[in-house]
């Protein structure tokens, strides 16, 4: 089989000069040492000159967005199935690994198994020469001649600092391929940043400079930490669990509904009052007389305070709208929840309002109910306490459904249902 | 009284049914990124897919699935509208490299993070121009539960068979709310198969015959280099400026969709004998809409009805259906009626009506007043 990963190893698309032709030659080197074949290798590259490589390359390749290759590559490997023997191989840029920076660390972090080469020539190469994060501390580029005194960020220390198990920073000059063999063999996350100096722009801006210069005046070291980390596990596309749609979800009808029509019912209160728990007792217990039943929830983005709403339609006919503008009872079990009906009751003309008797009567032309709809149970069950006072004071369910229908709710076991029976 | 009598009957929300039928269509993994109100299939995906994976946020999840679509595996993942303004960029990178998965884009009140727990239709601008150039990706929405099971693994057989990202769209109340739903009127769903290339000679990854779609190879297999990328290209995968045949290929990622659309085409049209109304509704609109036709019905009014469920690319039907009405009342539940003006333009003429809401549903009354305004 052939082994060259390089269609014309001695015509690659870039500068002359340019590191990146190196690090393309010495990558095939280094696959060819390690023994890969050219299709076990899925090369991922980012946006900038290194990607043009694509065409020169006889592995697998993929091209997506800027700054995205290690996100995009990390999909792939994070996907391999165990022993699967191949090799995933991201080629970015230090524009790249600024915009994606994210993705660098976040693959570091989950250990996935692929290795990154930052081609670091401290510039946006293909654009005209701006400055990266990685533009070091006294390196001019063409739109920044003065930006000295930030310096760049150190990717091998970002790396070390999510705990990636390998990252190494070396000059690009020279044969790189024992380097960058080093980084593919590990069998997890590897990044291998290779310094390098752009022949078109940073040569220019920095006349006479060496690489050697840049890096020692810099502060960044050439070194290479390597953290003993467990593999990601590997992912098991087999392991399908049980359906979700079960006989378990099944509610067959045991009871007759007492009432005819439809009934609407707003259920009003706070957070931890249990107002999603009640009103889906509420449906399911409808459901056991075979009528139709809906549950639509209302409550803040916040989780465990503010209001906590939730309307409930009970109907002998099928049930489209689920909404409830108009509802048949409202049942308000806090200032919040009085809150949050208050337009609703503001309107309303024909609704039965269940209000606990802590709460100061609002103005409206229906009818009020003060009832206490908290103080025996705590406010913790102050919702099933309304539902049980709505179903029986006013008829809608017969009591027997609703004592079943409690007998089978996971709150039975915590609450006895005399607690309920007033 | 017309009780349910079968023994079938679940309490049961939108998300469980789309998570189902989802993994029964053939989906592998789920890649999720938590936002309100996707919530639930995201929690209902954990349990269900084989593979799930928590990513650090919105363009990594695309980025993540892209990864897995290139070995085989379909991903799918669930939004609301600030994730989905993350994922565009990587939605088109998906539609140029033919990868394909499912995003299900579950509406809520915007602009910008407005308010996360209300529901709304009003990404219909977003969604139809998802793709720069003029493009669009298959667009399905869901109307009601059944539709969360059947539309569901319609959309992932149209992302496989099409290789294309799918837009399965919904809203809040569609996917969140719980209704009482007769299990035994699920049909069967069947594993979609991707189509592999099985020649044993040459492969382009961009190659097609006359169907324009091309066969799949993963990239861990060793017989054939395969070649992804977003970049204008060659039926190699070569990136190209705009020589012909990449322009061609960009081009065929159209009449790929025109040739094959219609064995997509998804909507119920109840016409009434007669009518020379007609309501046109999608999403949780359109329960409200099927209410109010119900009630009109009773109250002795003739009008029609239909429910558009293939939303993107807009289907020739739509248009001819309605031309044959007198007034069009179309109920979409956003500031003006944003797929109106798709289908009538800017400013449509006197005889579309639109009834629209924001920050609250549509209700029938709504539309069963404008039925019967004569204005």
């Amino acid at each position: 089989m052939d082994k060259n990963f390089l269609v014309d190893s001695k015509a690659l698309p870039f500068c002359k000069g340019c590191t990146h032709t190196s690090v393309a030659q010495s990558t095939e080197r280094a696959l060819q040492k390690l023994g890969y074949d050219p299709l076990d290798v899925i090369f991922v590259t980012d946006i900038g000159c290194h990607g043009i490589i694509d065409k020169s390359l006889k592995s697998h390749t993929v091209h997506g967005l800027h700054g995205r290759s290690v996100a995009l590559a990390s999909g792939i490997a994070a996907g391999l199935a165990k022993d699967s023997g191949k090799k995933v191989i991201v080629f970015i840029g230090d524009g790249g690994a600024t915009i994606g920076m994210q993705h660098l660390l976040v693959a570091a972090h989950h250990n996935f198994p692929m290795t990154v080469v930052v081609h670091n020539n401290m510039l946006y190469g293909m654009t005209g020469g701006q400055p990266s994060e990685f533009t070091p501390e006294g390196f001019n580029t063409p739109t920044s001649p003065n930006r000295s005194a930030m310096g760049a960020i150190d990717m091998v220390r970002l790396m070390e600092g999510v705990g990636a198990a390998y990252v190494s920073r070396i000059s690009g000059i020279g044969d790189l391929s024992n380097e960058l063999a080093d980084a593919f063999a590990q069998p997890g996350f590897s990044l291998i940043e290779v310094m390098e100096i752009c022949t078109s722009y940073g040569v220019k801006s920095n006349p006479g400079m060496k690489l050697r210069q840049v890096i020692e005046s810099s502060g960044l070291q050439l070194s290479k930490h390597t953290n003993d980390r467990a593999e990601a596990p590997h992912q098991n596309f087999e392991s399908f669990s049980s359906s979700l749609i079960t006989e378990k979800l099944i509610i067959t009808k045991e009871f007759e509904p007492i009432k005819k029509g439809t009934v609407r019912i707003l259920l009003s209160g706070s957070a931890g009052e249990g107002i999603q728990s009640a009103a889906e007792f509420l449906a399911k217990t409808a459901m056991l007389s075979g009528l139709y039943a809906t549950k639509k929830g209302h409550y803040p983005v916040t989780v465990g305070v503010g209001f906590s709403a939730a309307e409930v339609i009970i109907s002998d006919e099928p049930i489209f709208y689920t909404g409830s503008t108009k509802p048949d009872f409202m049942v308000i079990t806090s200032q919040d929840g009085l809150d949050y009906a208050m337009p609703r009751i503001k309107k309303s003309d024909r609704s039965t309002i269940i209000l606990d008797q802590s709460l100061t009567l609002p103005e409206t032309k229906s009818v009020i109910k003060l009832t206490d709809l908290r103080a025996k149970t705590g406010s913790r069950n102050a919702a099933m306490l309304s539902v049980f006072h709505l179903v029986r004071k006013f008829g809608i369910l017969s009591e027997a459904s609703l004592l079943t229908a409690y007998s089978r709710n996971k709150l039975s076991a915590k609450v006895p249902i005399e607690t309920f029976l007033e | 009284m017309t009780t349910i009598t079968n023994n079938k009957i679940a309490f049961i929300d939108g998300s469980r049914l789309i998570t189902e039928a989802c993994v029964q269509a053939g989906a592998e993994v789920f890649v999720g990124y938590p936002i309100t109100p996707a919530n639930l299939l995201y929690s209902y995906s954990n349990q269900r897919f084989p593979v799930m994976m928590a990513a650090p946020d919105e363009i990594t999840t695309l980025q993540w699935m892209t990864g897995y679509s290139a070995l085989g595996k379909l991903p799918v993942t669930a939004t609301a509208f600030p994730g989905y303004a993350l994922m565009i960029e990587s939605i088109n990178m998906a539609m140029m490299m033919e990868l394909p998965m499912v995003i299900i884009l579950v509406q809520r009140l915007g602009p910008a993070t407005g308010t996360a727990t209300s529901g709304a239709q009003g990404d219909i601008n977003g969604v139809n121009g998802t793709i720069s150039g003029g493009f669009k990706i298959p667009t399905f929405c869901i109307s009601n539960l059944q539709d969360c099971w059947e539309l569901t693994a319609k959309a992932v057989e149209a992302a496989v068979r099409l290789r294309t990202p799918v837009v399965l769209l919904s809203s809040k109340e569609m996917v969140m709310t719980q209704m009482s739903f007769d299990l035994s009127g699920l049909s069967n769903i069947e594993k979609v198969a991707w189509k592999m290339h099985e020649d044993t000679q040459e492969y382009k990854t961009y190659a097609t015959d006359e169907q324009l779609i091309p066969a799949f190879l993963p990239v861990t297999q060793n017989k054939h280099q395969v070649r992804f990328t977003a970049s204008t290209h060659d039926q190699s995968g070569i990136l190209q400026n705009t020589s012909p045949e990449a322009l061609n290929n960009s081009t065929r990622l159209k009449t790929k969709l025109d040739l094959h659309i219609n064995a997509y085409l998804f909507y119920s049209y109840d016409a009434e004998k007669g009518a020379e109304t007609i309501v046109f509704s999608f999403d949780i609109t359109a329960q409200a809409s099927r209410e109010a036709v119900l009630l009109l019905r009773q109250e002795g009014h003739k009008v029609s009805l239909l429910i558009a469920k293939t939303l993107f690319p807009i289907p020739e039907i739509y248009p001819q259906i309605l031309s044959n009405y007198k007034k069009i009342v179309v109920a979409e539940e956003n500031l003006d009626g944003q797929y109106k003006h798709l289908l009538f333009g800017s400013h449509p003429g006197s005889h579309i009506k639109s009834v629209n809401a924001f920050g609250r549903m549509i209700q029938p009354e709504e539309i069963m007043e404008e039925v019967k305004n004569n204005g």
